[in-house]
């Protein structure tokens, strides 16, 4: 699985490293999101899930590859 | 449980069909929407979409791909009238009678409007495009209520060039929700960027041509945007035996009678974290309590309660403000980083002894997090501000 965001609609709410701390992270100087690790391991699937479903951008997904 | 029906087709609804799907429920699902799109989301209605920064194809919360791999019968387009909590079944408007095993209700809130029911709202993407058709530069556009959102729809017609009154009957915007000093600067904020801004003024109508103010006086415009807060749609549930009060009302598990569920806007539920009922009109809200009323209807007893920090974020012009926590009823407020002038902040609320919520700009994201897992554990006021060194906790 890998994860995909789609920056332009980042809203830098920070919601995605509160539920993903080891998948994600936000720029110091505008919060936009960073995927630290765009193929989590499987353990860390739900932390994902609930990153791609909390974020208020729909910028999130987790697609099967 | 063979048979969910969801109504509100919007982030709560759809988080909750998504959550009941991803924890193995594999019986029929029904999502029902009043608009006649799949769900979108609202918070560019006011800022991007508005602006033309981006089109409407921007905005579906999920692709077609995506709703079809959840295998549930979208019903857009589809009003709920009532709902019968003993035979359990939601009535559409075509009069079908839907069968359920359980519901949750995530229907929202509807923008309240003044007694004439003129001038435009600003909720769903009809809404939106409506106003924008009418929003050119020169063109003078008159808000009627400062809060987020017409403070919001300010901004964006001033970045294209429209003239812009923004009339507040309190005498400090905002003041009631996140104290007199951030709502002064939001105030100044607003002049410096060339808004009209009327403070203490109230708007008896809207007229054919602008406003009629409470003393009598008229101010023209071309357009007026009503943004005097919302109503929670709630109408159809009533006589339903469900107990109604500014919300559908729930316990902390987010359940409002045997059943029945409700997320987002629309419900007002007891949160254990700050030990109060409350109700939440914020876009991650919606998607988190979405989720948690879908899991706690598939886990019944062994349910857990909804104990959320609420979060909200808000575009004006280039200044974001972040909020974590819940700021209503506070007893005091203070500046714990930065200034408020120079936009760069972090102001501190405290209700009792706890610190309840921060709201912030321009402030590193690491150093604001810290802040929201001390809200997250019930930190005392006079504890020393938090670190960002401290880890990353999961909220309960």
């Amino acid at each position: 699985m890998r994860v995909e965001l789609d920056e332009p609609k980042c809203v830098a709410s920070g919601q995605c490293v509160v539920e993903a701390p080891d998948v994600f992270d936000q720029r110091d100087e505008d919060g936009v999101a960073v995927v630290l690790d765009p193929h989590p391991p499987e353990e860390l699937y739900d932390q994902v899930n609930e990153a791609v479903a909390i974020c208020p951008a729909a910028a999130l997904r987790l697609v099967r590859e | 449980m063979n048979r969910v029906v969801v109504v509100g087709a919007s982030a709560a609804g759809l988080a909750a069909v998504e959550t009941l799907r991803r924890e193995g429920f594999e019986g029929d699902l029904t999502l029902i929407g009043d608009e006649p799109y799949a769900p979108y989301d609202r918070p560019p209605l006011s800022k991007q979409i508005l602006s033309r920064t981006w089109r409407e194809d921007r905005l579906p919360l999920r692709s077609d791909e995506d709703l079809s791999a959840l295998n549930v019968e979208l019903r857009i387009g589809t009003e709920a009238i009532g709902v019968d909590t003993r035979a359990r079944t939601v009535k559409i408007a075509s009069g079908e009678a839907l069968p359920y095993d359980g519901l949750i209700v995530a229907t929202g809130v509807r923008p309240r409007a003044l007694p004439t029911a003129r001038g435009h709202l600003l909720r769903t993407l009809d809404d939106a495009l409506n106003l924008r058709s009418r929003l050119e530069p020169g063109r003078h556009l008159l808000v009627v209520g400062a809060g987020f959102l017409g403070a919001e729809a300010a901004a964006t017609a001033r970045g294209i060039g429209c003239r812009v009154t923004l009339v507040e009957p309190a005498p400090v915007p905002l003041a009631h929700a996140v104290g007199e000093d951030v709502g002064r600067m939001l105030s100044t904020l607003h002049s410096e960027r060339g808004v009209d801004l009327r403070t203490g003024t109230g708007v008896a109508e809207v007229i054919d041509d602008g406003v009629r103010l409470v003393g009598g006086e008229v101010i023209e415009a071309d357009e007026v945007l009503v943004s005097v807060g919302s109503v929670p749609n709630t109408d159809w549930l009533e006589g339903s035996g469900l107990r109604l009060d500014d919300g559908l009302v729930c316990d902390e598990y987010c359940s409002a009678g045997p059943g029945v569920y409700a997320a987002g806007d629309v419900a007002r539920w007891h949160n254990p974290l700050f030990g109060t009922s409350m109700r939440v009109e914020h876009r991650t809200h919606a998607a988190e309590q979405g989720m948690a009323a879908a899991r706690n209807l598939l886990r019944g007893p062994q349910g857990r309660p909804f104990a959320p920090v609420p979060y909200f974020w808000s575009d004006q012009y280039d200044m974001k403000l972040q909020a974590y926590g819940y700021l209503r009823g506070h007893d005091e407020v203070a500046l714990v980083e930065g200034d408020l002038d120079e936009r760069r902040f972090i102001v501190a609320y405290r209700t009792g002894d706890r610190l309840t919520g921060v709201i912030a700009a321009g402030i590193a994201p690491r150093t604001l997090r810290s802040w929201r897992q001390a809200i997250a554990r019930s930190a005392a006021w006079d504890e020393d501000p938090p670190t960002p060194s401290e880890p990353t906790r999961r909220a309960a």
